[in-house]
């Protein structure tokens, strides 16, 4: 999303070289820019056309920033003016922010910090109207990346999604790995009034518990040697949308606590500083860990664990929703056919055997790893068994390695696929009448590839 | 018209990881990549007070190397490990001409060892793929965009570099398709 109506900022330096690295760094967040090198250009420009911010040079030859910000008063430019020197005295900015200037910032000045000033500046002076455009624009963007399936099991989850993204309720969310524990959080995410602003993953499983207190709280500049330069940490950045706590099971007692007292107050400070931040965010957390038997033995804080699991996703693996694993691959060869730009339309029907037949112990990240593999080592038109990373004897292995019902599942698909559908032939086949086939498609979820 | 763009190394970075790097942002922009190394003549534009290059510097110093060379069409992008700056802030984690034709990225604050926290090497060619991408998209003439998760989401920290993905969103790549067209 780009902007459309662009805000018109003005730089005011007798330095080239400040004007001209402003001009670019604002163009490319899509203002319309131009420079004057003193006040009397300024003036004119002023005169030709509107603008809605002034980004003014104290110290220039003539007529110096302040004398300028004086004219401009007089002539009733309703451009909104800050400050910007690299020769910062008290005297001089009181000044300034008494004849109204929005702000008086030192060269240099962070990126983050210039990039914010003049936001909330051309924020405020027309806060309605952007904020309806900001609405406008980001609805597209907050759209979530599609779940797929249609199996009884997944439709459950989707009125889940539906009934909770609704709320501000925590949210956790339960699994296996692989079976798509963040596509729902962001699910979740982007259909709430929080879409607006971002939704914040953070792997607590893969960090250590120092670098998770950095990651989740951030730190002041010198908070600790190599410590160079302040950083947000994800809490802080999160302000306003979701933060999705993955893999929840893993982090210490420590850092348990500390979350603990950020979720009860909504408040933290960042390590080694001082200054209390307070964050409005949501919380969304997915586990594959057996959580209540972590409290019973003493490793998961019981009142932590009591403040996320208000509301809880189970989602099914992918052998327990196998009627998904033809529209799942139908999807996946579909995004990687765009992606490689690669005419492969189908899977070979003994290649679409192999996918229904094995068992996906890696549940759909799996499925998806595996298309992807085929896609970069097929050729065009189709996908064929010798695409995929396993054969037909991994899968004979796995169903043999299931319980009985598992065994009739899989047999009773591998028959009608094998029939394509025909429900007479494939019951003849398997020596049953044919309600007693239709009891079991409804009782595994079974669904007719389209 | 076709689309393609020179990255040229002046990293330490290991040339098979710059390579997958090639690879994707080949893919994130639909364009042809061409990987090479590159000497720049950093005294040029190092700022001894401030202890940075000159980000416009390198894009001049580029302009005066490449200006009439290339294919028609090429872009360039420089790939250093020097910190950068613009005269007026602190730092850039790059550069680019808008719609232009050079551009200009660096590993410098993109490591985790800037900010005193162990290192990470694939995070680190994470967010360099995100930040080149991002720098050649200017290139292409696209502008910052308002998706959190778009790869055109202008980022002055480097966590916010981490929330992007490597690839432009429906409505950039949209406007990059009209562009080309």
């Amino acid at each position: 999303m780009t902007m459309e109506n662009k805000p018109a900022i003005l730089i005011v330096d007798d330095e080239k070289v400040v004007r001209d690295s402003l001009t670019k760094w604002f163009r490319q967040d899509g203002y319309d820019v131009d420079g004057a090198e003193n006040g009397a250009v300024a003036l004119k420009k002023m005169q030709a056309r509107a603008w809605d911010l002034i980004l003014l040079d104290i110290k220039m030859p003539g007529m110096d920033g302040m004398e300028l910000q004086q004219r401009i008063k007089e002539l009733d430019v309703p451009a909104t003016i800050i400050f910007i020197t690299a020769h910062a005295t008290i005297d001089s900015a009181v000044q300034a922010l008494k004849q109204g200037a929005f702000d008086y910032v030192t060269k240099p000045v962070d990126p983050d910090y210039l990039t914010h000033v003049v936001a909330n500046a051309l924020r405020q002076r027309s806060l309605s109207k952007e904020n309806e455009r900001l609405r406008e624009g980001i609805t597209s963007a907050a759209r979530a990346e599609e779940i797929v399936g249609e199996s009884p099991q997944i439709r459950k989850v989707f009125d889940l999604i539906d009934t909770v993204a609704k709320t501000d309720t925590t949210v956790m969310i339960r699994g296996e790995s692989g079976t798509g524990k963040e596509l729902v959080a962001r699910a979740i995410h982007a259909n709430s009034s929080r879409r607006f602003f971002p939704i914040v993953p953070v792997n607590c499983g893969a960090m250590t518990e120092g670098l998770l207190e950095s990651e989740l709280f951030g730190h002041e500049r010198g908070a600790f040697t190599g410590a160079h330069y302040r950083r947000k940490g994800k809490i802080e950045l999160a302000d306003g949308g979701t933060i999705f706590l993955d893999e929840i099971g893993n982090i210490s007692m420590k850092t348990q606590m500390d979350l603990l007292r950020v979720l009860e107050t909504r408040q933290f400070t960042r390590v080694g500083g001082n200054d209390v931040i307070s964050v409005d965010f949501r919380v969304i957390c997915a586990t594959n860990k057996d959580l209540e038997r972590a409290v019973k033995e003493g490793t998961f804080r019981e009142d932590l664990y009591y403040r996320l699991n208000v509301f809880t996703i189970v989602l099914p693996p992918l052998r327990e929703r196998r009627s998904d694993i033809v529209p799942l691959a139908k999807y996946f060869l579909k995004k990687y056919a765009a992606q490689m730009n690669k005419p492969v339309t189908g899977f070979a029907p003994d290649a679409m055997d192999v996918l229904l037949q094995y068992e996906w112990p890696g549940n759909v990240r799996e499925l998806e790893n595996a298309i992807e593999r085929a896609m970069v080592i097929g050729s065009p038109p189709m996908l064929t068994p010798n695409d995929l990373p396993f054969k037909l004897s991994d899968t004979v292995g796995a169903v043999r390695s299931g319980t009985l019902a598992d065994v009739e599942r899989i047999y009773i698909q591998d028959v009608l696929h094998k029939n394509d559908w025909n429900i007479s032939r494939s019951a003849e086949e398997l020596d049953i009448d044919r309600v007693t086939l239709y009891h079991k498609i409804e009782k595994y979820g079974f669904k007719k590839p389209a | 018209m076709s689309r393609n763009i020179r990255l040229l190394n002046a990293t330490g970075l290991e040339k098979s990881s710059l390579e997958s790097i090639t690879v994707r942002v080949a893919r994130a922009l639909h364009c042809d990549v061409r990987l090479e190394s590159y000497r720049p003549d950093l005294t040029r534009v190092l700022d001894p007070t401030r202890g940075q290059c000159h980000s416009g510097g390198l894009l001049k110093e580029m302009q005066d190397r490449f200006n009439g060379r290339g294919e028609p069409n090429e872009r360039f992008a420089a790939l250093v490990d020097v910190d950068l700056f613009i005269p007026v802030l602190t730092f850039v984690f790059g550069e680019a001409q808008l719609d232009g034709k050079y551009a200009v990225i660096s590993t410098y604050r993109l490591k985790n060892e800037f900010y005193g926290i162990p290192a990470d090497p694939g995070r680190l060619l994470e967010r360099f793929e995100k930040e080149i991408v991002h720098e050649a998209g200017h290139v292409f003439g696209l502008l910052h965009c308002r998706n959190f998760e778009c790869v055109m989401r202008s980022s002055t920290y480097v966590e916010e570099i981490d929330l992007k993905r490597n690839s432009l969103c429906s409505d950039c790549e949209s406007i990059m398709e009209r562009k080309m067209e």
